[in-house]
């Protein structure tokens, strides 16, 4: 077959695939559409989040669904690529959607969060942390905790829940993720009158910490805060150990995945607090049904951005409800006014960023145990 | 008391250094090659520990010996396979085979046990702790104020000074030693008084690689962490306190890598964490500027 008529064939499948979405049409439906990576790098996170939304539709449309009418979610695969994304959406505009579940990943959720913005679409996020994609209208929200937030509960927690009075820092400053929420942790320390003592860095590729561990020793501070991934911070731990560091550890959402590798010393981090978006250990009847049921649905355990995902279709398909129409901007005000009790925690929207309470997990015994959860002032 | 204890640490990656610069410097004294593949030893050297001690649960001395023995076999089966067919071409030959072998052994361990870090056990944190019931000696300042230095830290520069010493003695007092310098005086003169060059240039592997697997094996006590990838920025820091010290002499290694650990450390601690690699290359740059070929190193004239 020569390429001309591969390329005739796939253009006619693909009218036909249009043809056939058009025709799916009903006054019956309700279509909200969403934007997830579904291939590429970051597919892990895409697949847990459409996989969690999924689930969420499922439960509404299996209870009747929204006033008589069923949810159809149609979910695009946009590769992690910002071209893709906007692609994508513009697509989905065409089909009709009433609102907008997505993106997954900062970039390309910040690129479709601009057109959506003119175009008034009701669009939400589960999972895009970075600080700017709310910024473009009050039609954009989000489910999960932006990054300086992670610092900010964490200063709260030392100071309120630990008594801590001394703070050290130490983070990785070739990293926004670590940098952003080491910054958040030390303003909100001093503003809750913790003294930080000290605060170190390093660089991308560092493995060895002990000078800066040492200087960090000789302060003897009551907490110290290591905001980086789980990999690093087996390092870091380690070492602040070795040159008798005896302060608690505590960090951020990138702690969790420590244990992946079984052979950790586990030592290292007892006692150690982060905090994440949800716990598995949480008794609240929200997570252990949401559990239960994607174990059942999926055959493995929620991780983070599934929950995150599960909890934004709900939020939205209440929002839908309460608008009683299709109409987008009644939508967006139902969003705007919205207090949900989820997964990931009490839910409510201020300038499209959730005001949320943050599961803080205490390693005991080499697992990970649910401490509290708070809520950020 | 802040200050000593920087040093410490300092004297403790330094320690580490040196042990791989030995290699490097050993094996350019007698076959004139830079064995760029030599950094990667340290690695495979941190592989076989977690392979013989976490997935055989072989106990951690055996463990040891099997990753010294096994790297030292890897160096003369290396020199055997993909150095000695070279041994007459043009030195760009094996300089480019010796990348060549480099990226082979990341990439097959990368192959073998996926791009994830691994953990492998602290030997020695474990072995201290059942001596002295713990792993560190705390000093007390003032009578109040505690300083804790790991028995590991006081462990690796302790038995690198002893290699160190040992090596010295074993180049200079056995016939192995001597024949090894004179095969790096001239291979061809030393083959006509009756050494077997080969041999000799085995022996030079073995122990460079044996080196490696001791600085891999204190090394993964600090950094308890093995990646395919872990051997590159450290191997290619211990060469560069090889050329520092002058390559191909072995006090030069010794005295170049305890000055690159130090000099790390120190800049961590007193200047920027950001600038201890500029400033440890600054230095490198500033020996060679002053004194091409390096700290202890000899000026050979060209011949004309």
């Amino acid at each position: 077959m020569n390429i001309k008529k591969m390329l005739a064939l796939v253009l006619s499948g693909m009218l036909m695939l249009s043809l056939a979405a058009c025709g799916g049409e009903d006054a019956n439906n309700i279509v909200i559409g969403g934007l997830a990576p579904l291939t590429g790098d970051v597919a892990v996170y895409g697949v847990a989040a459409k996989n969690g939304a999924e689930l969420a539709f499922k439960e509404i449309n299996d209870a009747g669904g929204i006033g008589g009418k069923k949810i159809v979610f149609k979910v695009l695969d946009e590769k992690g690529e910002v071209n893709e994304a906007v692609n994508s959406y513009e697509n989905l505009k065409s089909q009709k959607i009433v609102a907008l579940l997505g993106d997954v990943t900062s970039k390309p959720t910040m690129a479709v969060a601009q057109i959506a913005a003119e175009d008034r679409m009701p669009m939400i996020t589960a999972t895009a942390t970075a600080e700017a994609v709310t910024t473009y209208g009050d039609n954009i929200f989000r489910v999960c905790f932006l990054d300086p937030y992670q610092g900010q509960t964490m200063a709260q927690f030392a100071a309120q829940n630990l008594q801590a009075k001394k703070a050290a820092i130490i983070y990785n400053n070739a990293d926004d993720y670590s940098t952003g929420v080491a910054e958040a942790f030390e303003k909100a320390a001093k503003e809750k009158g913790m003294e930080v003592v000290a605060k170190e860095s390093y660089g991308a590729d560092d493995k060895l910490f002990k000078s800066q561990l040492t200087k960090i020793a000789a302060q003897n501070p009551d907490v110290l805060f290591i905001p980086d991934y789980y990999n690093r911070v087996a390092l870091i731990a380690s070492q602040a150990k070795e040159v008798g560091i005896t302060a608690t550890l505590l960090g951020a959402d990138g702690w969790d995945g420590i244990f992946n590798d079984p052979n950790v010393d586990a030592s290292t981090v007892e006692g150690a607090y982060f905090c994440n978006h949800y716990s598995t250990e949480d008794e609240a009847k929200e997570v252990q049904d949401f559990i239960k049921a994607y174990s059942e649905a999926y055959g493995q355990q929620p991780n983070s951005f599934a929950a995150l995902g599960y909890d934004a279709a709900k939020i939205l398909a209440k929002a839908i409800e309460k608008a009683g129409s299709n109409d987008k901007e009644a939508i967006i005000k139902a969003l705007q006014e919205t207090e949900y009790d989820g997964v990931t925690g009490h839910i409510k929207f201020k300038n499209g960023n959730p005001i949320k309470s943050v599961s803080i997990i205490k390693i005991v015994n080499g697992q990970y145990t649910l401490d509290s959860k708070i809520t950020a002032e | 008391m802040n200050f000593l204890i920087q040093l410490m640490n300092g004297l403790e990656m330094g320690s580490i250094y040196v042990l791989v610069a030995l290699g490097y410097t050993m094996v350019y004294g007698i076959v004139k090659l830079i064995n760029f593949a030599h950094g990667d030893i340290i690695m495979v050297g941190g592989y076989f520990l977690l392979t013989a001690a976490t997935l055989w649960g072989m106990p951690i001395w055996v463990a040891v010996i099997f990753t010294i023995i096994a790297c030292a076999v890897l160096g003369i089966v290396i020199e055997k396979v993909a150095y000695k067919p070279l041994r007459n071409s043009a030195r760009i030959s094996s300089l480019i085979t010796a990348i060549g072998v480099s990226l082979f052994l990341q990439n097959l361990f990368m192959l073998i046990y996926k791009p994830d870090p691994r953990t492998p056990p602290k030997v020695f944190s474990s072995m201290l702790n059942r001596m002295f019931g713990k792993d560190k000696l705390t000093i007390y300042v003032n009578g109040d104020i505690p300083y804790d230095i790991s028995y590991t830290t006081l462990l690796t520069i302790i038995v690198s000074v002893i290699i160190m010493l040992g090596l010295h003695f074993f180049v200079k007092k056995t016939k192995v030693g001597k024949a090894m310098l004179a095969v790096s005086e001239d291979a061809g003169a030393a083959q006509l008084m009756g050494i077997s060059v080969n041999t000799i240039i085995s022996v030079t592997f073995a122990i460079g690689s044996a080196l490696a697997a001791v600085g891999a094996i204190f090394y993964t006590s600090i950094v308890p962490q093995v990646s395919a990838d872990m051997g590159s920025m450290l191997g290619l820091k211990a060469f560069v306190a090889a050329v520092l010290g002058g390559i191909g002499i072995i006090p030069g290694a010794m005295i170049g890598g305890l000055i690159m650990g130090v000099a790390e450390s120190l800049t961590r601690a007193y200047i920027s964490s950001n600038l201890s690699d500029a400033i440890v290359f600054g230095i490198l740059i500033l020996v060679l500027l002053v004194k091409p070929s390096g700290i202890l190193g000899k000026n050979v004239k060209e011949k004309v």
